[in-house]
């Protein structure tokens, strides 16, 4: 790589709207630093596309630094491309050499429908924990005493472990099955790890899990692919405590 | 229009009790025919909506993004205080309130902070049996830490994802609401304006981010938790989307704008890499708890750091410049964060920054490696432990406490900082400023309520770490649900709002025709070529130390600015589909703005307090020579700017801050 940085080619999807037909498009951009992340080099495709009088890439992004999940590229073959633990945002260029072509696609899966380029409809999460993704209390602030009810650290470990999935999507965008059992899984599993959650586990799994089948995700076959391409690395025991609480609400 | 507060009469600690037992209530069947519109869903917003919908309010909320778990809270790190005196260590509400008024330099509302102190202890009993996974001792029992700026452990956290936690746990309340129906949630959607009828809050007109469509929205009051305006700097903390523009729009229908020069630059954020850089990453105060803050003593070790011919972990201790320790003594790296951020500009601004722009301090770990590895050993009977057994027991405390913050920090600067300090520098991340609102969290518009950051009440002229949280969620869950009643019992016979009258069509025409000129208008330059010309001004001008002569300049500047913006600006795409650059026109022309009006509030505020310096107002002698300085006797007040067209032009309004509860000191932290 010269001082001046990469050169690089990409191949990035675009389709105008949920209605047309889309396809693969080449850009080239120059002088790429290796420090930049790659969000910002998608910045200065799109700052020279504006220059050019042509419609910049649309892709959803936020918080740029992990948290919010909004960023949802699938480079390269890879949801969040080629490094690990990590999101789009936090992928940085020093991972790819000078003169690569890239492939940027969105997420891909029957329940994410494409919604314009790099954009895809993600609600279909949102609707499966509206199906019981919450403890019903009421936000009166008249509960007990936070610590009324002790409970032990290796339970409140694993249930933030759990908690921490950013509900990306990027584990159905890399299964084959387009399965969304480890992101449901981690939400089951946060609530079933703590007392609060016990009063209403078997009507959460049920629900959550009927849902999730309606919005058209696949099963999972335990390839294990989305354990590896989670940027918070959400463990695969997350799907099998899920199969458990199912298993029990439903001979119970 | 004179300001009105709306303090209760009475004792500090009666206050609220008493007000609250005073207030019209809504009866339940009543509540079922009126509707609220929320704006925003990070944890003030989201609190409210969910809290407005159990009550069984008619609620539609609206954000941006395309879920509103992802609102910009999430990104919060290190923790939420709350006065729970777990600890034993002496924590009251009293002393919450008090940490806090001092923290904020004494430029907050007494009554609105008490009130946060006294309901703190309510957001962590709420959230733990929301399912919220805080952080737990072997015992079972809720772990806390220490922020800046305060002498006590009183901060709740989830590792350093405590916004996450929080906010997941307010979606959930959310999502529970929009399953009953309770809740129609617009994602994707942008406020664009407000609607105002016989001068009340009485709607809002919003885009539909997917299809461009302009949409009517009606109901009985309007609540905006759109968060705050720190990408006025375009370089900061905020998210991409994070902007002022619904705030701004009501300053421009009525609502007073307050305090808006004091900004928040965090002391511990990762050093910008480049021209290209989008946005600037924080690295959790907590780290403070631990970190010790240095630069070299010696110029020329500096300048061998900075060519490579050394490494940081070659100084031995009395080569470092353990500044804060030095400075402040009693305190040491747990300073607040605006005296921590001037500390570190003082350094670099000396010539002593350690990376190659020369705006860098680091933040070690070694020592607090070392201390908890001795710990361990003892705590596991080990023996005669060997340096390697030391270091490897102390990185297993370390990384537990703040594994996900050293990873994030590794994947941005590709250094691993276990094994060598990080590289911080400050950067905007909160602003403290914003709508101007009363006891009750209303604006000077009937029926139009602000909370969380995008409201100007608790933090006066400094936030301390942890109390945006704390705000938020104190405003959603447990004051507004409250106070609005009080306005909304006069409206129970009031009857579906109608969409389609002469003050709708006004503002759907205004928001269309701006619309239509960004479009139609064949500029030259980017948006981001005008944000970024923002920013620059705003950080060399308005940021960690201001004067008059480079404030007054901002104003000029950030006026010509605007002015070439709106001839220049090239929007492509069209305006109905989804068309981010759009989006950011709209955000940035409202930017552009309220950068002026912040540059006039900083030149009219001729002192120092919390976060904004003024470099004409210093101690000249003494202990705390150099220090900031207050001028109480003639700012001891808020100040409202009433809008008047241009942003210079803006009228002030004072509302004269009382202080019976605490007496007025100078802020010392040696």
């Amino acid at each position: 790589m010269s001082d001046k940085g990469m050169n690089l080619t990409l191949r990035i999807w675009r389709q105008k709207d949920s209605n047309s037909k889309g396809q693969m498009v080449d850009y080239k951009v120059t002088e790429i630093s290796e420090h930049m992340s790659f969000l910002e080099m998608m910045d200065v495709l799109n700052e020279q596309l504006i220059a050019q009088g042509e419609e910049p890439v649309a892709f959803d992004h936020d918080c740029r630094e992990g948290i919010c999940g909004m960023c949802s590229m699938y480079i390269n073959g890879e949801a969040h491309g080629p490094d690990r633990g990590v999101t789009t945002c936090q992928l940085h260029m020093r991972m790819f050499n000078d003169g690569d072509t890239i492939t940027i696609e969105p997420f891909r899966a029957a329940a994410f429908p494409v919604i314009k380029d790099l954009v895809v409809d993600r609600t279909s999460f949102d609707r499966i924990q509206h199906a019981g993704g919450y403890i019903s209390v009421n936000t009166s602030g008249n509960t007990q005493d936070a610590n009324a009810l002790p409970i032990s650290k290796h339970a409140a470990d694993e249930a933030m472990d759990a908690a921490t999935c950013i509900g990306c999507g990027a584990c159905v965008a890399t299964c084959k099955n387009s399965s969304a059992m480890l992101f449901v899984g981690a939400k089951v599993s946060q609530y079933a790890l703590l007392p609060q959650g016990q009063v209403e586990a078997a009507d959460r799994v049920k629900n959550m899990v009927a849902q999730m089948d309606l919005e058209g995700f696949g099963n999972c076959t335990n390839t294990g692919a989305c354990e590896i391409e989670c940027p918070k690395g959400i463990s695969l025991e997350n799907i099998a405590r899920m199969n458990r609480e199912l298993m029990k609400a439903s001979v119970s | 229009m004179a300001l009105n507060s709306k303090v209760p009469k009475g004792p500090i600690k009666d206050k609220w009790t008493t007000y609250k037992d005073k207030i019209n209530l809504v009866n339940p069947a009543n509540k079922r025919l009126i509707d609220v519109i929320v704006v925003g869903t990070g944890l003030a917003g989201g609190s409210a909506a969910a809290t407005l919908a159990e009550l069984g309010y008619n609620v539609k909320a609206f954000c941006y993004q395309d879920s509103p778990r992802r609102a910009h809270s999430i990104a919060a790190q290190g923790g939420i205080n709350a006065a729970k005196n777990y600890q034993g260590d002496g924590d009251s509400t009293y002393r919450l309130f008090y940490d806090t008024v001092k923290g904020g330099d004494y430029r907050s509302r007494e009554a609105n902070v008490y009130r946060l102190a006294e309901v703190s202890a309510n957001i962590i009993d709420q959230c733990v049996a929301q399912g919220v996974p805080f952080a737990r001792d072997y015992g079972g029992l809720l772990d806390n830490r220490s922020f800046g700026g305060v002498l006590v452990s009183r901060t709740f956290y989830a590792k350093g994802q405590t916004g996450q936690q929080l906010l997941l746990g307010a979606y959930s309340a959310m999502n529970r609401q929009i399953a009953r129906g309770k809740i129609e949630m617009f994602n994707r959607h942008e406020m664009l304006d407000v609607v105002k009828i016989d001068g009340k809050a009485r709607g809002i007109i919003a885009r539909n981010l997917i299809t461009g469509e302009i949409e009517r929205h009606s109901a009985h009051a309007v609540v905006i938790a759109s968060g705050g305006y720190g990408n006025v700097y375009f370089l900061s903390t905020n998210a991409m989307g994070s902007n002022a523009t619904a705030a701004w729009k009501i300053h421009k229908k009525g609502a007073y704008f307050a305090n808006p020069c004091y900004t928040q630059i965090h002391p511990t954020c990762i050093p910008r890499s480049g021209d290209y850089q989008s946005k600037l990453t924080l690295m959790s105060e907590s780290l403070r708890n631990d970190g010790r803050i240095w630069v070299p003593k010696h110029m020329d070790d500096v300048i061998a750091i900075r060519e490579g011919k050394k490494k940081p972990t070659d100084l031995s201790e009395d080569e470092r410049d353990y500044y804060l320790e030095r400075r402040y003594p009693a305190f040491g790296n747990l300073v607040p964060r605006d005296v921590a951020s001037r500390a570190a500009k003082e350094r670099c601004d000396a010539g002593y920054g350690v990376n190659a722009t020369g705006e860098a301090v680091y933040l070690d770990f070694a020592s607090a490696i070392q201390r908890y590895g001795k710990e361990q050993a003892k705590i596991h009977n080990i023996e005669n432990p060997s340096a390697q057994k030391i270091y490897d027991l102390g990185k297993a405390i370390v990384e537990a406490k703040y594994g996900n913050l050293f990873q994030m920090y590794e994947k941005i600067v590709d250094e691993n900082p276990y094994e060598t300090p990080m590289m911080i520098y400050p950067a905007t991340h909160y602003t403290m400023g914003g709508v101007w609102v009363d006891y009750n969290l209303m604006t000077t518009v009937d029926g139009l309520y602000c909370i969380g950051e995008a409201n100007f009440s608790d933090h006066g002229a400094n936030r301390l770490g942890a109390s945006a949280l704390m705000q938020g969620l104190a405003d959603g869950y447990f004051v507004l649900p409250y106070t609005i009643g009080d306005y909304l019992a006069n409206e129970i016979r009031t009857g579906q709002i109608p969409t389609d009258t002469p003050e709708f069509d006004e503002a759907e025409k205004e928001v269309k025709d701006r619309i239509d000129f960004f479009i139609n208008n064949e500029g030259e330059h980017s948006v981001d070529y005008y944000h970024k010309k923002l920013g620059q001004i705003m950080w060399d001008k308005c940021g960690m130390a201001r004067n008059e002569q480079g404030l007054k300049e901002a104003m000029s500047e950030i006026k010509a600015l605007r002015e070439d913006f709106w001839k220049n600006v090239k929007v492509p795409g069209n305006a109905n589909e989804m068309n981010p650059e759009l989006e950011k026109a709209g955000r940035v022309a409202d930017f552009l703005e309220l950068g002026e009006l912040f540059a006039k509030d900083a030149l009219n505020r001729n002192e120092s307090c919390g976060g904004h310096f003024r470099e004409e107002s210093v101690e000249l002698d003494g202990e705390q020579k150099g220090e900031a300085k207050r001028n109480d006797e003639a700012f001891t007040y808020v100040a409202a700017w009433e809008y008047k067209g241009e942003p210079a032009d803006a009228v002030l309004h004072k509302e004269e801050l009382e202080f019976n509860d605490i007496e007025l000191k100078q802020r010392s932290y040696k």
